[in-house]
């Protein structure tokens, strides 16, 4: 073993340097198209700039003020940092908490010998294909369906269960039941697939002794899935957790840019995406990516030990 | 009295399949209708979807398909060219250099080997958004926005990708026959494309599935840095459709046009979803 190993290392002097050759494109790549302008989102930051008009203002150093403004009551009387992180984690929570539940119980359908299920490759097939989907297109399809003149409110309105359309993305209850729904369908497939390959990774023997020693299925599930699961679905939550995060595509489109009604369905990243339209506020952007940049790193730190742990 | 416990656990067997079996068709159902509402919608004419709601197709696709090509708002036959443009060059430019940096990293020994690995581990979670306003000013200040390379480009550097590749790397590749490559004389860049892509080629068209289909419905970094109409993809081309004054559009072309962006990703995953479910889990953390 040691010999082998000494020898390994006499090989790695001769092609060490083939091993930097072959990681350059990748380092230089990310440097120049994520790392700086990273560094660049966070010095941005500390500095009022931004676009009135055809005059450019700044950059002018304001240390930690673009922050304080984010955390300050603005005119429409909230807290716009505070009242879009509740949004985004309201919306998450609306989504994911079915999604985790459906995909726990599908997970443990389709990996059961005693259910026995037919046709697993069928329904994995369809319920992984909105995962697949456009997210703005189906947002789209979505708006389209709910609308005042949508098929939804036909067929309300023909088999009379209102007397009127319903203005579903009028309301905060409809735009953000809609918001969830979409990212449920979109990703309770996926939870599921991973989940299931979980189950399946854990030794057959032990399912078995447990039922020799008459254990009851919820039994089974509480003392030997669900702790031996815990690592991947710890790692499943918190990714689905880091995508929360990043949520846009759907109440982007959903709700056009503007998070209707009264703000109540825009999230974190729909607040970042005001910045960099017409206004190119780099300043406030910068303040809004480091905050988002800080949360993901605290949840990456998690899938981080997971992942790098051999 | 045996039997009798038999014949209760046979009766509660049933249920529950009946019960699971009917949670998955509902979910089913759920999943397709949309898009099946969808396509019979796009199938309709506009007086026929005002009038009112039905599961049976139209006779319109065909007008419908012609109108929504020729709209001139829209442009969709070039928002169709560059998104494709854009997906496939990706996922080729991603799949080959994430393959080639996990060769880097696995395969020869350099003093800061364990480093960049754990570098890019620790990027890979890294949301795009957060370097969005420094990359969005530098596109500006250079003159770089309706520029396709500029979403082209960046994809050579994909952690998530490198992670897979690597992954892949250490469970198939035996370094014995990388050795036994240099003893018959070959030089390091060959070995990696004649005998290492080879042996990675169903990783590699895993990740250029994934890709392609992420790369076509990205809407984010694209909407911010294009605006010109001829360089537009199609995701930013629906967004505008949502923008634009609702109740004065032909819906069934609205409709047609979904389809029209949501189709290519739908025909790819009916071909190989076998493969893109596999992919899924192979992807991720190990049991």
């Amino acid at each position: 073993m040691d010999k082998k190993l000494k020898s390994a290392e006499k090989r790695s002097i001769s092609y060490a340097k083939w091993g930097y050759i072959f990681i350059i494109p990748f380092f230089v790549v990310y440097a120049i198209f994520t790392l700086y302008p990273q560094i660049l989102t966070i010095y941005n930051s500390f500095f009022e700039y931004y676009r009135d008009g055809l005059n450019i203002i700044g950059p002018n150093f304001v240390g930690f003020g673009n922050y304080a403004k984010l955390f300050s009551t603005n005119m429409s009387g909230f807290i716009p940092i505070i009242k879009y992180t509740g949004n985004t984690i309201i919306l998450w929570i609306m989504g994911a908490v079915p999604q985790f539940v459906v995909a726990m119980l599908l997970a443990l359908f389709f990996t059961s010998t005693r259910l026995n299920i037919k046709g697993q490759q069928f329904f994995k097939t369809v319920i992984y294909m909105p995962n697949l989907i456009m997210a703005s297109a189906f947002s789209m399809l979505f708006f389209a369906m709910f609308s005042k003149v949508g098929p939804v409110n036909q067929i309300i309105l023909a088999s009379g269960w209102a007397d009127q359309a319903i203005d579903f993305l009028a309301m905060k209850v409809t735009v953000r039941s809609l918001i969830a729904l979409m990212n449920f369908l979109m990703w309770f497939g996926n939870t599921t697939i991973l989940l299931m390959a979980g189950i399946q990774g854990i030794d057959e023997s032990l399912f078995e002794s447990a039922r020799l020693d008459g254990s009851s299925s919820t039994q089974v599930f509480l003392h030997i899935t669900m702790p031996l699961l815990m690592p991947i679905f710890i790692y499943v939550f918190i990714t689905s957790m880091i995508g929360g995060i990043q949520m846009f595509d759907v109440p982007q489109v959903l709700t056009n840019g503007i998070g209707t009604p009264n703000n109540t369905s825009m999230t974190l990243i729909m607040y970042l995406n005001t910045f960099l339209g017409i206004s190119k506020n780099y300043g406030m952007a910068g303040a809004v990516s480091v905050l988002l940049f800080i949360l993901t790193a605290i949840l990456s730190t998690f899938v981080f030990k997971t992942i790098s742990k051999k | 009295m045996k039997k009798d416990i038999n014949k209760t656990a046979a009766i509660k067997l049933f249920i529950s399949r009946v019960v699971v079996y009917g949670i998955l068709i509902f979910l089913t159902f759920l999943c397709l209708f949309f898009f099946y509402l969808m396509f019979i919608n796009a199938s309709r004419s506009n007086a026929q979807l005002q009038a009112g709601f039905t599961l049976i197709p139209g006779g319109n696709t065909l007008k419908n398909l012609i109108n929504a090509w020729h709209d001139t708002n829209i442009s969709i036959p070039i928002g169709m060219k560059n998104s494709f443009i854009v997906a496939a060059l990706s996922s080729i430019l991603t799949s080959y250099f994430s393959a080639l940096t996990a060769y880097g990293t696995y395969v020869y020994d350099f003093k800061y080997k364990k480093a960049v690995h754990l570098f890019i581990l620790a990027i890979m979670m890294i949301p795009s958004q957060v370097s969005a306003v420094g990359f969005i000013q530098l596109a500006f200040k250079y003159h770089l926005t309706n520029k396709l390379w500029m979403l082209i480009i960046p994809s050579i550097a994909a952690p998530a990708t490198y992670f897979y590749m690597r992954q892949y790397l250490e469970a198939t590749l035996p370094l014995e026959m990388v050795e036994a490559a240099r003893i018959d004389g070959s030089n390091e860049f060959r070995i990696f494309n004649e005998i290492v892509l080879p042996i990675m080629k169903p990783a590699i068209a895993v990740q250029m599935i994934f890709s392609f289909v992420g790369s076509w419905n990205n809407y984010f970094m694209p909407s911010l840095l294009l605006n010109d109409l001829q360089k537009k993809t199609v995701p930013v081309m629906i967004a505008t459709l949502r923008s634009a004054d609702f109740t004065k559009f032909d819906m069934g072309k609205v409709y047609m046009l979904m389809v029209m962006a949501i189709l290519p990703v739908m025909i790819i995953y009916v071909i190989l979803s076998k493969s893109i479910i596999k992919g899924v889990t192979s992807g991720s953390v190990k049991g």
